[in-house]
């Protein structure tokens, strides 16, 4: 490494935490015999019809860049599927634009909003780029805990606390990675009225909005006046099993999404064109598709849920995403600890809640996107594990 | 049909080995709820048995598929029906099916060898009063049957951890 390293590079890159799912990554490629609970993307291969228009795009030839905001047909469905599924009105031309995943629209709408010593409210544990994207763009994030005797729900008493006259942005990512968490009507009008009160804006990562296994997912968009101060942040990842394709979407007040667009056609020109094709198809018809892999998800959620009950493990009701986020502190290790010796003793990887934040301390994040014969392998031996520690 | 018969065919239709316990689980509901679910279906003759999928090219067992298409002369008031009983009554027929198009009957057939299998179609099949013609294709290669692809071994291709 080049010992002017420090002076050349960028204080607030090097000063980053490098991803504490990284660090764990690299114990369990070492190891090529485990079974794995540690992925955050669907097990289903792609519909067959979605990757079909992909193809077929390719062979027609449509291999040139899209207009900045995106393919006009794809713009115009996520109107479509944000009015059936929201009963939100999005202007398709200025209001929607199509990014390189979810994690692009968090990133620009960051970038494209924060001054310096502006401060993001993060409810944590959460998925690990807002933090560090914050960062990025100059803010300081802020910390909101969110708490197990609250299933892991956004309560306005956590967050006010935490409001300053700086606080800009609230990060409401709900259904929610690694909790499984998912936030109601009911649990999300308090939080609207804080915003509008406060004067927040919302970073809404709805990803996995439609895996949602209770009731339909509800976006804090649909609140009376909180449209014009929220980012709606969505994809085809997780609903249409699409990770690799890259693709997602922010829908937004139309003065934030021309800023984000600014930075976008700079940074990345445009969202790959291939799977903006077969992203038209998914939205066009892919809503069987969504459910097929819901109801799948959710024989597998209760799988879980059993089976941790069955082995003693405390675990709340998670009724969103596919994970599942059991508690271990009965066995007076840190999650890393536990998980570690989970993984050389019964070779089962299993992410520490703390790679989710310091708050996910005592906690497993336990994903379910795995079919029921893997998770009955990998749960008898935790089952096994958890009964020897008992037992000494 | 209510949605938890449907669930639990759905299920059982992919694995048939799943248990009531498990199915329980899975659907969220008594074991004693999908054991009356199942009895009822097993009654009403939706569930018509439980099967397993080989693919018994993997084997050293010879066998041999046929798909034979057989052109008849439907008879009066009784049509198709007497006919198809004929044929799906040999226990080497493994499948019978009436379909539109240029011929009356589906016939799947599983032999020994081709010769099994054309001894069957020219000494039995052929024979039959009602029939008028047959077509005679071997299958080569199974590559996708009751949903399930055969030639590939599935592999998770993801990485171990991913966010
Ligand atoms: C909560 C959450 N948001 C956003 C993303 C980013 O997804 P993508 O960029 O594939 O759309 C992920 C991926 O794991 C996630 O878990």
């Amino acid at each position: 490494m080049n010992e002017n390293a420090n002076h050349v590079l960028s204080d607030t890159c090097v000063g980053l935490k490098p991803s504490g799912i990284r660090k764990f990554f690299d114990i369990v490629s070492e190891m090529t015999d485990a079974i794995s609970l540690g992925v955050g993307e669907p097990d289903f291969d792609t519909p067959w019809h979605i990757r079909d228009e992909g193809i077929y795009s390719l062979e027609k030839g449509r291999t040139f860049y899209t207009s900045n905001s995106g393919l006009k047909e794809l713009k115009k469905e996520v109107a479509a599927y944000m009015k059936r599924s929201q009963n939100l009105r999005y202007d398709y031309n200025s209001q929607i634009f199509i990014t390189v995943g979810g994690s692009e629209a968090i990133d620009l709408m960051f970038r494209a909003m924060i001054n310096p010593g502006d401060q993001v409210l993060i409810p944590t544990p959460c998925y690990v780029s807002y933090d560090p994207c914050a960062r990025l763009a100059g803010a300081e994030p802020v910390i909101v805990e969110l708490k197990e005797e609250n299933e892991f729900r956004l309560k306005a008493e956590d967050l006010e606390k935490k409001i300053t006259d700086k606080s800009k942005i609230l990060v409401l990512p709900f259904p929610n990675n690694p909790t499984g968490s998912i936030m109601t009507r009911e649990d999300l009008r308090p939080i609207a009225e804080l915003c509008i009160k406060h004067d927040l804006y919302v970073l809404s990562d709805e990803i996995y909005g439609e895996l949602t296994y209770e009731g339909r997912h509800v976006s804090i968009a649909s609140f009376p006046g909180m449209q014009e101060r929220t980012i709606v942040v969505n994809g085809f990842s997780k609903a249409y099993a699409m990770t690799g394709w890259r693709l997602g979407y922010a829908c937004g007040p139309d003065w934030i999404i021309s800023q984000m667009i600014k930075i976008h056609q700079f940074a990345i020109m445009c969202a790959p064109t291939t799977s903006q094709y077969a992203a038209v198809e998914a939205l066009r018809n892919g809503d069987e598709d969504v459910r097929m892999m819901r109801e799948s998800y959710n024989e597998r959620r209760r799988f879980v849920l059993y089976s941790l009950k069955k082995m003693g493990l405390p675990c709340f009701e998670p009724k969103g995403a596919f994970y599942a986020f059991p508690c271990i502190k009965e066995f007076g290790m840190t999650s890393d600890e536990f998980a570690t010796r989970l993984l050389q003793e019964e070779k089962v990887a299993i992410v520490p809640g703390t790679a989710f934040g310091d708050c996910g301390e005592g906690f497993l994040r336990l994903s379910y996107a795995y079919s029921i014969d893997n998770l009955k392998k990998a749960l008898a031996r935790l089952e096994r594990f958890v009964t020897r520690l008992r037992a000494k | 049909m209510n949605t938890l018969e449907e669930r639990v065919l759905s299920i059982i239709e992919k694995n048939s080995r799943v248990d009531t316990k498990e199915l329980a689980i899975l659907l969220g509901t008594e074991e004693s709820e999908i054991l009356a679910a199942m009895e009822k279906l097993e009654q009403e003759d939706v569930i018509c048995g439980y099967h397993t999928m080989i693919d018994w090219d993997k084997t050293g067992v010879d066998k041999v598929t046929a798909l034979i298409e057989v052109r008849v002369t439907p008879q009066r008031g009784k049509g198709f029906d007497e006919i198809a009983e004929r044929i799906y009554k040999y226990p080497e027929v493994t499948s019978v099916y009436l379909i539109s198009g240029g011929y009356d009957l589906m016939v799947t057939l599983e032999g020994k060898s081709l010769k099994d299998v054309s001894s069957f179609v020219t000494n039995k099949l052929s024979t039959l009063d009602t029939v008028i013609a047959t077509t005679t294709h071997f299958i080569l290669k199974k590559y996708k049957d009751h949903g399930t692809i055969m030639t590939r071994h599935h592999e998770d291709q993801r990485e171990m951890i991913t966010p």
